[in-house]
């Protein structure tokens, strides 16, 4: 602790103690045991409370208090419990009497203060923050502590209950480990007192016939399990498991969801995963005894585990699977299909009647829909689905919400009535499909799929959001069909599913509803940045109206629209006007729909004129894109073109805006770097003509022609930080490049030359940061930024390291000290005082 | 308690039903399907149509030819289009007390009932009803009368003739029922027999039976009625709409505690949503005119075009429309748009706060300020001066039958540039352009039907709890294209009874409590 800090501290803890005043807030309170915390940890002697006599001063005024205020009380429990975490420090605060008085019985634990849950968590956290030693152990046993913590498991207060059953969880594991001398067998366990104490709490818990009870014993034994990966915990368990059987024999399973949890748990510690037979029997008689909603959740878990004996994964693969199973077989004729299961392992009787019900059939589909779609996101899937078979019954499933599946069976028709115009279940059910596209073996269905796919995006009733979704959907399986086209030449299929939908695009891109026009423009997008390679897709693409129609809605009323219409234009000119060998852009030429310097134009106005920030942002952004992928070169003289957008974006009231032009910038400077072969781009290929200076010579001359160096000085004074960072770092690469030993000079001793004299006050506007005005860079001040010596004494003088340090900085750094903190917490105290005065 | 069924069709109902010594007719719709049979009416000369060949029938006789054309191999009837009336002959029709209309779709059948029945009781119809109800049946009077036809065909309806035709004209049913339209004197006598009222209105009749209009949230003025004694309550729910359109909200509360309610005229395309629709009609019609196509939009001069005006208003800048004229060619084009913009009283809460605002109520005014929209009563005269293309029509009738709408079909139909858009979900769009086949021009069908669709009738259904419902027989299963969607039907407890056309139903309520009063010198 810093000196000044001890000189503050004492007349804080007077503050906070003091009745009279209102409670500082809990921020600082919370930053203020933060600091206590670091403190503590450091140095586990007294020393911290021997320097600074005041804080136990402070815990002792605050017990002496009549009703002290309970976020007070609150901050001094686990002030307290921050304290004694170390034995010497608990030590001498028992001595002290303090921590009786503070957690025992004639504490606020019997004082009406209890009431508040803030004065219950203060207490919990502060047994938690001290319980790292036996004595603390001992204290809270011995002392009756612990049987509060047990009322406080079914605390009103979630939080404080969730910290109580951790804080059981804790006190377990830390009996055991430090108070046993040797390894707990099934033979001879002979428990730690305290150890005991909460064993025996857990036995009797699961015994009572309160649902409370048992829930709050299986929530902390999922804790446990879930932290704790010892040995002992078979010991434990091998207690409790008969009880945890018979809950599993019962007609209507108790806490069911508490008990997934736990058995979930223990799947992933080794202690019980390795267990040869009874564990995963219990679990296999859980997925049995759950409803299929109660089960599905501990069978997606299990089947996420890379260890699980084969027959219990079947059997979480039968819950997880029925619904779906379920839908395939009430929508088609009996024998039509083989369905997703053995009708041997699954029992679907009590499905069938979940989903003929209305209120639990979107429900359990909704769920089923997010599990599936959770395992299908994993990289490598420890099981392996039946993918043509989930497809068929997922495309089912669409079609019974748009109306258009005819079902054979009773329960096809309930379902079918239920489902109709269910966007919920259709939005579910679309995740899942986009997810699935990227597994094989469905490719058979692929036709039959796009005829779903198509019949959403047709429809007037598909509402924008399962629109959305649809798009999704339908980018992946195209770009799964470019795939399969390109392996078996059916070039003819792919066509005719492009042409289907650039047709229904082209409709959606005229939409009144914003969102639908901007989802489609996004998708668009998507499609080009997939499969702008295939001739097919350019082919179909270019010889609809969709490239018209985009272009058209650059002038959008609605700014979003009009960024994604960008961003699509951008893209567009990938396969358009970026690449006019290709037989397929001449062909666009032709019908003259093509893209021309006029819609680099309209780009740029949109840049300079665009009273929204988004459209903006997408242009520098294409703008950037466009360079990086060499484009420009065919646009105009790329030295050109950034000069003239970085001249615009300058004055961009939108930071990002700025950004981006900085990016571009900086994607200018390595192309160029790269192209003149200097060293800074490691793969350009560098030609043995090459000499050092003089690409070196010629860049710096490009970049002070387009005058790189005025916007990149002038974003340092940038009041953004991000802007003024960015400039920066290129501002360093760049000295890299043409400094590559570090020699700075002195502005002053670089001569008393009008350059040098520029540069001293280049240096002196900078370090001013944002607070610079008015920074001129017309020449003004003897800075020419377009004279490559001054910009390379520039670049070799002004200490940009030190300029990097400054904006790296946290904004807050100076009031993120301590010291800062305690004054705060004064001049708020010292600012009531003088209110106060003033009233009186 | 009994109900006669004088239509079948189950949004163009006519019910007469007998309460307590009163037979109130509930509604006059007239199904206009059956003009689907007869040839278009062109406004100019169309040499296509005069060269359709006369139909021969397969022994070679050719006795019906110049009644009976081809057309790309369907049989249409040369003559002035015919309508099917109600029934006629189930119960005399001269006893009827009062006729109560819901809204200006199901009055269309009125001249029929008044002029030819000998009926002598009142009408019942709120104002926008009779107002926009004039203008439709002046508008169907206007485009038959001015394309007089020569001929008038008879023979194929004789029975033995018509059991040789093809169908649909074999399966055509009471086409000895059907009639000419009426004229303009008949219309406004029938006009003058009714009596305006107010939504909440009571209205006593004879004393026994109250009647009064509820809002039904359809159209301008649409009503359903709460017909009540002291101790039985009929709602009669017709054309109803929950959804937030132009007219007053539906009044719900009001149907409560009903013994029997009447649920007619729900949506005729249930699986449509209208919001979709009204996004598929700007697509395709931005798309095609981005293209340089026109668009020509089959309409009724009043009811939906409204709200499509409205979210064109909204949509034609964002679609760079801005310079695309939109025409609207009615003889009563002009009439409709000004009688919306005065009916405040009627209209949803929105609108209605407009009125003290210094803007109309739709946005249709502005749109016609600023010329984007212009309107014409006929191709003839002005718009044939102003009309510029690429552009968008909207014009009817949505038959396809008569009226302005037939000329440009002629004149468009042969581009794949341009698409005609169906909106009115009253004809099926593939029988409408039957006689333009072999069409070039794009079709797009986008229905929009704001009435409850099964949905909302059964929180409806819900809400009310009615002791029993009475409804027509097509909403007790699903429509025969779609067999499985069993969603599709009216699903309550106990089930609904359901009528036909020509049936007489004994409703399912026996009156217990009778109200009388005792004069003293009797006791």
């Amino acid at each position: 602790m810093t000196r000044e800090c001890s000189l503050l501290l004492p007349r804080v803890c007077a503050a906070l103690a003091d009745p009279r005043l209102p409670s500082s807030d809990d921020t600082c309170l919370e930053k203020l045991l933060d600091w206590f915390r670091e403190l503590a940890e450091s140095d586990p002697t007294v020393k911290l409370m021997q320097d600074n006599p005041c804080l136990t001063e402070f815990i002792t005024s605050i017990l002496a208090l009549p009703e002290p205020s309970p976020s007070i009380l609150s901050f001094t429990l686990r002030l307290a419990g921050i304290l004694a975490a170390s034995e010497n420090r608990f030590q001498h605060l028992q001595q002290e009497q303090l921590l009786v008085r503070l957690f025992g019985r004639d504490g606020p634990l019997n004082s009406s203060l209890w009431e508040d849950a803030s004065v219950r968590s203060g207490w919990v956290e502060g047994v938690h923050s001290m319980m790292h030693h036996q004595p603390a152990l001992h204290f809270l046993c011995h002392g009756g502590g612990i049987n509060t913590i047990f009322t406080l498991q079914g605390d009103p207060s979630l939080f404080v209950a969730s910290a109580a059953s951790q804080l059981l969880v804790h006190m377990l594991t830390l009996s055991v480990e430090s108070e046993t001398t040797k390894p707990l067998t099934t033979k001879d366990c002979d428990w730690p007192a305290c150890a005991r104490m909460i064993i025996k709490h857990i036995e009797d818990s699961l015994q009572s016939s309160s649902a409370s009870d048992i829930e709050q014993s299986l929530k902390l034994l999922t804790g446990l399990f879930g932290s704790c990966r010892a040995a002992w915990t078979e010991v434990l368990w091998l207690g409790i498991v008969k009880q945890i059987k018979s809950f599993l024999m019962e007609e209507t399973v108790r806490a069911p969801h508490a008990l997934a949890n736990l058995l979930l748990n223990m799947t992933w510690s080794p202690v019980f995963c390795n267990d040869e037979g009874s564990f995963w029997a219990l679990v296999t008689s859980a997925l049995e005894h759950f409803t299929p909603i109660e089960a599905s959740p501990l069978a997606v878990g299990i089947l996420r585990l890379y260890k699980c004996p084969q027959d219990v994964r079947i059997q979480a693969l039968t819950v997880l699977l029925q619904p779906m199973d379920c839908i395939l077989r009430a929508a088609s004729q009996p024998l039509e299909y083989a369905g997703l299961l053995d009708e041997s392992v699954s029992d679907p009787i009590t499905v069938e009647s979940l989903l003929s019900s209305k209120s639990s059939c979107a429900g359990l589909l909704c769920q089923t829909l997010a599990h599936l779609e959770e395992l299908l996101s994993l990289v490598l899937l420890p099981v392996e689905l039946p993918y043509p078979s989930l497809l068929r019954s997922l495309m089912t499933i669409l079609q019974f919400c748009n109306g258009s599946v005819n079902p054979t069976s009773p329960l096809g028709s309930t379902i079918s009535r239920i489902l109709v115009n269910c966007f919920r279940v259709q939005r579910s059910a679309l995740d899942v499909l986009a997810a699935l596209s990227e597994r094989k073996g469905c490719d058979t269905l692929i036709e039959d799929l796009f005829d779903v796919l198509l019949a959403y995006l047709e429809s007037p009733n598909t509402s924008p959001t399962v629109l959305k979704k649809t798009f999704h959907a339908t980018s992946k399986w195209l770009a799964r069909l470019q795939e399969l086209s390109c392996s078996n030449n059916q070039w003819q299929q792919t066509e005719k599913i492009l042409k289907d939908v650039f047709l229904v695009l082209q409709k959606r891109l005229c939409s009144p509803c914003w969102e639908v026009r901007d989802s489609s423009l996004e998708f668009l997008t998507v499609l080009i940045q997939c499969l702008r390679d295939q001739d097919e897709f350019r082919q179909s693409l270019l010889s609809s109206e969709v490239p018209r129609l985009t272009e058209s809605l650059l002038e959008d009323p609605e700014s979003y629209v009009r960024a994604s219409a960008v961003t699509a234009v951008g893209h567009l000119a990938f396969i358009t006007y970026f690449a006019p060998e290709s037989p397929v852009a001449g062909n666009l030429c032709n019908k003259e729909v093509s893209f021309t310097a006029n819609t680099v134009a309209k780009l740029q106005e949109i840049l300079s004129t665009d009273p929204e920030g988004f459209p903006r942002r997408a242009v520098i952004s294409i703008f950037t894109k466009w360079l990086r992928q060499g484009c420009t070169g065919q646009l105009e003289d790329a030295e050109q073109f950034v000069s003239r957008v970085i001249q615009t974006v300058v004055h961009d009231l939108d930071w990002e805006v700025r950004l981006g032009g900085l990016e571009l910038v900086e994607v200018f400077y390595t192309q160029t770097i790269c192209q003149l072969g200097l060293p800074k781009c490691p793969y350009a290929p560098v030609s043995s003509a090459v000499t050092t200076s003089v690409p070196q010579d010629e860049s710096l001359q490009i970049f002070c022609r387009a005058k790189l160096f005025s916007f990149l000085f002038q974003s340092l004074c940038d009041c953004d930080k991000p802007v003024a960072q960015r400039a920066c770092d290129i501002l360093l690469a760049l000295r890299v490049t043409f400094h590559p030993i570090s020699t700075l000079k002195d502005s002053q001793g670089a001569g008393d030359s009008p350059a040098g004299c520029g540069i001293a006050w280049l240096q002196r506007t900078l370090s001013q940061g944002s607070l610079a005005q008015n920074f001129p860079i017309d020449g003004a001040n003897g800075v020419d930024f377009q004279d490559p010596e001054s910009m390379m004494l520039a670049l070799g003088t002004i200490d940009l390291e030190e300029l990097h340090d400054e904006l790296n900085k946290s904004s807050d750094h100076v009031e993120k000290s301590p010291q800062s903190l305690l004054q705060d917490i004064l001049a708020t105290v010292g600012t009531i005082k003088e209110n106060e005065a003033d009233c009186y | 308690l009994f109900q006669y069924c004088l239509s079948g069709h189950p949004t163009l109902p006519c019910n007469v039903l007998k309460f307590k010594s009163t037979t109130i007719m509930l509604d006059c719709g007239l199904d206009m399907t059956s003009t689907l049979n007869f040839l278009p009416l062109p406004l100019v000369q169309s040499p296509r149509l005069s060269r359709l060949p006369g139909w021969v029938l397969k022994d070679g006789s050719t006795f019906l030819d110049k009644e009976l054309k081809e057309c790309s191999g369907h049989v249409f009837v040369d003559s002035v289009p015919e309508f099917c009336l109600p029934e006629t002959e189930l119960l005399d029709l001269s006893t009827v007390d009062v006729i109560l209309i819901s809204n200006y779709h199901c009055m269309m059948a009125l001249p029929y009932i008044t002029e030819y029945t000998g009926f002598t009781g009142t009408v019942y119809a709120t104002e926008p009803t009779v107002q926009i109800g004039r203008l439709l049946m002046e508008e169907l009077v206007n485009s038959i009368e001015r394309v007089p036809k020569a001929q008038s065909a008879s023979m194929w309806k004789n029975k033995e003739v018509q059991r040789l035709l093809p169908a649909p004209l074999k399966d055509a049913v009471e086409v000895s029922m059907w009639r000419k339209c009426y004229t303009m004197p008949e219309v406004n006598a029938a006009l003058s027999k009714i009596q305006l009222v107010g939504y909440s209105q009571k209205i006593e009749l004879f004393g026994a039976v109250q009647v009064t209009p509820l809002s039904s949230g359809y159209a301008l003025g649409s009503s359903n009625w709460i017909i009540q004694s002291h101790y039985e309550k009929v709602s009669y729910v017709s054309g109803s709409s929950l959804l937030t359109t132009h007219p007053q909200p539906m009044d719900q509360a009001s149907l409560k505690n009903s013994d029997v309610l009447i649920l007619t005229g729900l949506t005729q395309i249930p699986t449509a949503n209208p919001d979709g629709m009204v996004g598929e009609f700007c697509s395709n019609l931005a798309m095609t005119v981005r293209n340089g196509g026109n668009v020509l939009v089959p309409c009724y001069p009043s009811g939906v075009i409204y709200d499509l005006l409205e979210c064109l208003y909204q949509y034609i800048d964002s679609a760079g429309l801005s310079n695309v004229p939109f025409y609207f060619i009615s003889p009563v084009a002009n009439s409709s748009l000004e009688f919306s913009q005065i009916f405040a009283e009627w209209l949803c809460h929105n609108k209605q706060t407009k009125v003290y605002l210094p803007e109309p109520p739709f946005p249709h005014a502005e749109l016609i300020q600023t010329n984007k929209l212009k309107h014409y009563p006929s191709i003839h005269g002005d718009f044939s001066n102003d009309f510029k293309q690429p552009c968008v029509v909207f014009t009817g009738h949505p038959s396809l039958r008569f009226g302005d709408v037939v000329h440009f079909m002629e004149l468009w139909g042969k581009s794949s540039l341009n698409t005609v858009i169906f909106t009115e979900p009253d004809f099926s769009y593939l029988d409408a352009l039957a006689p333009y086949q072999p069409l070039a021009m794009k079709c797009v069908y986008c229905p929009i039907d704001t009435r409850l669709n099964f949905i909302q009738v059964s929180k409806l259904l819900k809400e009310v709890q009615p002791l029993h419902v009475v409804c027509p027989e097509q909403y007790t299963q699903p429509p025969p294209t779609q067999s499985h969607r069993t969603d599709l039907m009216i699903d309550c407890q106990p089930p609904p009874m359901s009528y036909r056309r020509a049936e007489v139903l004994t409703l399912p309520y026996k009156r217990r409590y009778e109200k009388i009063e005792i004069m003293p010198d009797v006791s």
